[in-house]
């Protein structure tokens, strides 16, 4: 089954690119990528720009309507995510606690739907 | 006369949940082994009439898996994804029940699954392994049964839609996962022995449940600690039930209980078996509750009761499952094994909104003769009270003031 881990963290808690955290902490996330890899679970996975990079699009009486900034103003934002292909549940759950934004922030794990 | 329907119904009582363990394993759809088990006693009520078949457990299994195959041949689209089920048909022939295998831990980790909310993990929970319709459920939750309905019909749909296995978890998460299994069972007993409301014998038998649920894990995994623990902290817990409403229908606290009323069979089953379990050597906290629960069990009276070892366990508790609830009753305890200004000190803090906070204060109050503090603390405990028979008891207390 696949599994989307929808990774949400603080950005505001995150090391910065010029802080001597930001090494280490980039080399985690590379080891978990690693050991998704290994495992033979690992499908996809990005990281995204930060929120102050997001534009919010709908279309309403066909006019686009287009937003400075993310769908919701929330303490807690999408800033990444994993697709795996994992036995079910509790292996992806497995997995989500592997991921350095765990730690802080909040992993959602939503199962892919099928069509067939 | 039909004879053999109190045995259906027995037989439904103990063992809709192992058939429906095995079930479950065959279709991997709890909706579908549900509904075909049910109709396999259906038909068991008209094809029994003559009496009970040689092997009643494999007739009903039998004929859940022949409607589980007629209907899955009706649903082509699912075809491809189940089992060849003709295949069960040939494996299991009636009169081999003892060759029925028992899923039924399996089934108990998944409907109390961390990945499903706690109420809907103890509404599966009471479906699944103890055959209550969603009607009892709904009835002893105090919800309508559409909405139990379909809080169960959600739960279904999320373990198949989320890939929640059907499995008992791996050795590293057991422990886990055993603890939300033991909490899910502990609240069915609190909710039927706390009767905060509703039907008193619907949730009378709720704590009747849980104590068949804990039996059940004890003999699939036997000598696991805390799960003996919780068993026998439920069956003495469950023993003074005779003696905890008066005839007015107030409640009556164990300072006053009639300890005659008390049943000796579970209070001496209750005891050996947490004995059993300390004799392990590794106690938790359903164990250590069950230890104190024993020495109120084993003590001649109220008054003549070992509050100093109760005490020393309830710090016990507090090392290794702290929490503002038993800090108040190690308070309570201390009010008791050394006085009731001891145990004043000892309250905690921050309890403002727990009516157990308030009764427990009050009482310490009452027994250190600070009349006017313990009737306000009577009314703040009174205010916050649900329950009917504990609020008469509290009034009656501040009445006597």
């Amino acid at each position: 089954m696949q599994y989307l881990l929808l990774i949400y963290g603080e950005e505001a808690k995150e090391p910065q690119p010029d802080s001597p955290e930001f090494g280490p902490w980039m080399a985690r996330w590379a080891a978990v990528s690693e050991t998704f890899e290994k495992d033979g679970v690992l499908v996809g996975g990005q990281a995204l720009m930060p929120i102050a990079t997001a534009t919010s699009v709908k279309l309403r009486d066909g006019k686009t309507e287009t937003m400075d900034g993310p769908f919701a103003e929330t303490k807690e934002q999408l800033g990444g995510y994993y697709l795996l292909d994992c036995p079910d549940l509790d292996s992806a759950v497995k997995y989500a606690a592997m991921l350095p934004v765990a730690e802080y922030g909040t992993i959602e794990v939503r199962p892919i739907m099928t069509f067939d | 006369m039909n004879p053999p329907r109190s045995e259906i119904a027995a037989l439904m009582r103990s063992d809709w949940g192992r058939l429906l363990s095995v079930l479950i394993c065959d279709l991997r759809d709890f909706d579908l082994a549900e509904d075909c088990l049910s109709e396999a006693f259906s038909r068991a009520l008209i094809h029994w009439d003559k009496g009970l078949p040689r092997n009643p457990q494999g007739w009903l299994i039998q004929t859940a898996r022949r409607r589980a195959i007629d209907r899955i041949r009706h649903i082509k689209t699912r075809d491809a994804k189940l089992p060849d089920l003709t295949l069960l048909l040939d494996q299991d022939a009636e009169g081999m029940v003892h060759d029925i295998p028992d899923e039924r831990l399996r089934l108990i980790f998944t409907a109390c699954h961390p990945a499903l909310d706690e109420k809907s993990r103890i509404a599966l929970t009471l479906r699944t392994l103890c055959g209550l319709t969603t009607g009892e459920i709904a009835r002893a939750f105090l919800d309508k049964e559409a909405t139990m309905g379909q809080r169960l019909s959600r739960a279904k749909t999320k373990i198949s839609a989320a890939g929640i296995p059907y499995k008992v978890p791996e050795p590293e998460d057991w422990e886990d996962r055993l603890q939300s299994v033991l909490s899910v069972i502990y609240l069915i007993f609190n909710e039927g022995y706390s009767a905060s409301s509703g039907d008193a014998q619907i949730r009378h038998d709720l704590c009747e449940e849980a104590i068949f649920l804990a039996r059940q894990l004890d003999n699939l995994r036997p000598n696991v600690p805390e799960i003996m623990g919780l068993l026998a902290l439920m069956l003495l817990g469950h023993a003074r039930s005779p003696a905890r409403l008066g005839t007015d229908g107030a409640s009556i606290p164990l300072s006053d209980q009639d300890r005659s009323l008390w049943s000796k069979k579970l209070s001496v089953e209750g005891i050996n078996i947490i004995q059993s379990a300390l004799r392990l050597g590794r106690p938790g906290p359903f164990q250590l509750q069950a230890a104190i629960s024993a020495i109120h069990t084993e003590a001649p009276s109220f008054a003549d009761t070992n509050w100093t070892e109760i005490t020393l366990i309830y710090t016990r508790l507090m090392e290794i499952a702290p929490s503002k609830v038993v800090e108040l009753n190690r308070a309570v305890a201390i009010s008791f094994a050394a006085s009731p200004e001891h145990g004043f000190r000892a309250l905690p803090q921050d309890m403002d909104h727990y009516q157990s906070y308030h009764a427990a204060r009050a009482d310490i109050l009452r027994r250190m003769d600070c009349t006017d503090d313990a009737h306000t603390a009577y009314d703040r405990a009174i205010e916050m009270t649900i329950n009917t028979a504990d609020r008469q008891f509290l009034i009656a207390r501040k009445t006597s003031l």
